[in-house]
């Protein structure tokens, strides 16, 4: 399968005054394949911001090359198909809501590349139905809480098509109840076959992909499914990280109950988990 | 906690372009309450007037109607020394990229203490005392540029910044918003710390609710401008009714608890940290095995 985003030794320093560079990535390689559901992690400072902003070209690197369906990002005529390609939802969704009522906010993108007004429509109704925010179409968007306005902001990159979705930190400013809400949102579209990759510093939150990579100093350190990754306890905690409160949980009865499995990343799990040993030792 | 007010809020409102077709109400009656040397929770969603209320402690918003009251100063009197109660009220806003704008980040950092009139050499040493607090490293980052740093990086050198003019109230909008894992637990341990230690009171908005467990003394729930609920971490967050009602959330530990007991299973869901909930759970998992060896080993 031909990767959607692509990256070959990408490194990238911000200049920090007239003699020296801070190098933030170094030498970063990897791919990311149709349909993948992708978190990336790592401590403040690590990279991973600049990182996501490398994969539509909002950022190029200073050497290496970035490729999404095999356009270098660094190819300044191929920059709208790539920026449509891959869409980016970010941290404030004050920054990226633009409109002062919802479906137009959702519709300003497909203004911009000159959409018929049928098809922007349709577009928009489909929008938002996926993050379930029809009943608030004609609504400005400033009254709505956090995690709505974050579903219009995505709203409005879903409604150009993109092939993947990058979240930059998108649940950082939402309380559990918005964050709740994206995250459904996200595994509704990757069900529906959009590639997700997703920044965060909530590991609940990562526990969700299908394959976390880790990122310290610029450099990527772990890189495969979570349960792989959390089982790496003290390495995380290491590179300021750690793993699920449910996994610690998990961790602290393990030790106590040897039967009970250790190896536990998401809330159901848990309380399976809870379920089963209860059972277990009921019947004997 | 010395039982001397130090914020004393009554019935406050306050609304947004007052008499134009976008008039827009914040807050309706408001009321808050807090002692010196306490650490108070707000929470409550987005547009409930959180951020409204707190821009009234250091006088950046002045009261509509109702009663202010800061440290004994009654803000709604006409003249209001407001640069002794800046000093007073440090504010660390939600966008730390907002009160940042020197160059480099020990300036940045530096800027209140000097324009207080602080000699030099205080200056330097107060600028690397809440570089220290922060967490981040006097030497290695003074000199750097403020453009260069990442977003939790920029949240860690606003909050420097005002804790360099040693303020007798602390007002935090969202502090660890952003912050990875181990520096989330390293900045609110610090703070735990300034309250504890240096009796400085601490108000702070929050959206996490293992931070609000952890930290605060009491807990504010707002709601549609004004205050619905309070009481301490534990009696928010075990009303299981209420909690509902107003839509928030749990700690993520106390959410499993909440679930097992839903299924029918003895849990206390006063238990916030991953050790206690996890004992909780085990007091049960033990109960069902009587007399076997794992009992004495709880």
């Amino acid at each position: 399968m031909e990767p959607i985003i692509r990256l070959e030794n990408v490194s990238f320093s911000y200049k920090i005054n007239e003699k020296t560079k801070v190098s933030v990535l170094k030498n970063i390689s990897f791919s990311i394949f149709p349909g993948e559901y992708v978190a990336i992690i790592g401590h403040n400072g690590s990279g991973k911001s600049t990182l996501s902003k490398h994969l539509n070209g909002i950022l190029t690197p200073d050497s290496g090359d970035v490729w999404v369906h095999g356009h270098n990002t660094k190819d300044v005529n191929k920059k709208r198909s790539i920026r449509q390609a891959v869409g980016t939802v970010f941290q404030h969704p004050d920054n990226q809501i633009v409109a002062t009522i919802v479906e137009e906010d959702v519709a300003f993108g497909l203004e911009n590349i000159g959409v018929p007004r049928e098809e922007m429509k349709k577009r928009v109704d489909e929008a938002l139905n996926v993050v379930k925010m029809s009943p608030f179409r004609h609504r400005p968007p400033h009254h709505l809480s956090g995690g709505q306005k974050q579903r219009v902001a995505i709203a409005g990159v879903l409604a150009m098509k993109p092939d993947c979705i990058v979240f930059d930190e998108a649940t950082s400013m939402l309380d559990s109840f918005g964050r709740k809400e994206v995250l459904q949102v996200m595994r509704k579209m990757n069900n529906m076959g959009m590639t997700i990759i997703t920044v965060t510093h909530h590991m609940s939150e990562a526990a969700e992909a299908d394959r976390i990579i880790v990122i310290e100093g610029g450099q990527i350190v772990m890189d495969g499914p979570p349960r792989e990754i959390f089982k790496h306890k003290l390495e995380l905690e290491n590179l300021q990280l750690e793993v699920p409160s449910v996994s610690q949980m998990a961790e602290v009865i393990h030790s106590q109950f040897n039967t009970f499995s250790k190896d536990i990343i998401q809330e159901n799990e848990f309380i399976e988990e809870v379920e089963k040993f209860h059972k277990e030792e009921v019947g004997t | 906690m010395t039982g001397r007010p130090i914020i004393e809020i009554e019935n406050l409102s306050h609304t947004y372009m007052k008499g134009t077709p976008m008039e827009h109400v914040a807050l309706k009656g408001a009321n808050l309450y807090a002692e010196e040397g306490e650490c108070i929770a707000i929470i409550g969603h987005t547009g409930s007037g959180k951020s409204t209320l707190i821009q009234h402690f250091n006088g950046l918003m002045r009261p509509e109607s109702g009663k202010v009251i800061i440290d004994g100063e009654d803000l709604s009197k006409k003249k209001v020394d407001l640069k002794t109660l800046r000093q007073k009220v440090g504010l660390v806003f939600q966008n730390p990229e907002d009160q940042i704008f020197e160059k480099l980040i020990g300036d940045d950092i530096a800027y209140g203490p000097f324009k207080l009139g602080l000699p030099i050499k205080e200056v330097r040493e107060r600028v690397k005392w809440a570089m220290d607090v922060v967490g981040l490293d006097f030497e290695e980052i003074k000199d750097r540029q403020t453009f260069a740093l990442s977003g939790g990086q920029k949240r860690k050198v606003a909050l420097a910044g005002i804790l360099a003019l040693k303020p007798k109230i602390l007002v935090l909008d969202e502090p660890t918003a952003g912050l990875d894992p181990k520096s989330r637990k390293e900045l609110l341990d610090k703070i735990k710390r300034l309250n504890k230690d240096e009796k400085l009171t601490v108000v702070f908005v929050s959206h996490n609710m293992e931070e609000v467990a952890m930290l605060a003394d009491r807990v504010y729930v707002m709601a549609g401008g004004t205050d619905v609920l309070t009481g301490t971490p534990k009696e928010i967050f075990t009303d299981k009714e209420k909690l509902q009602h107003h839509q928030i959330g749990t700690p993520e530990t106390v959410q499993v608890l909440y679930k097992l007991t839903d299924l029918g299973y003895q849990v206390n869901t006063e238990a916030f940290s991953v050790l206690e909930a996890a004992e909780e759970i085990m007091k049960v998992l033990a109960g069902k095995k009587e007399g076997s060896e794992h009992v004495q080993r709880i």
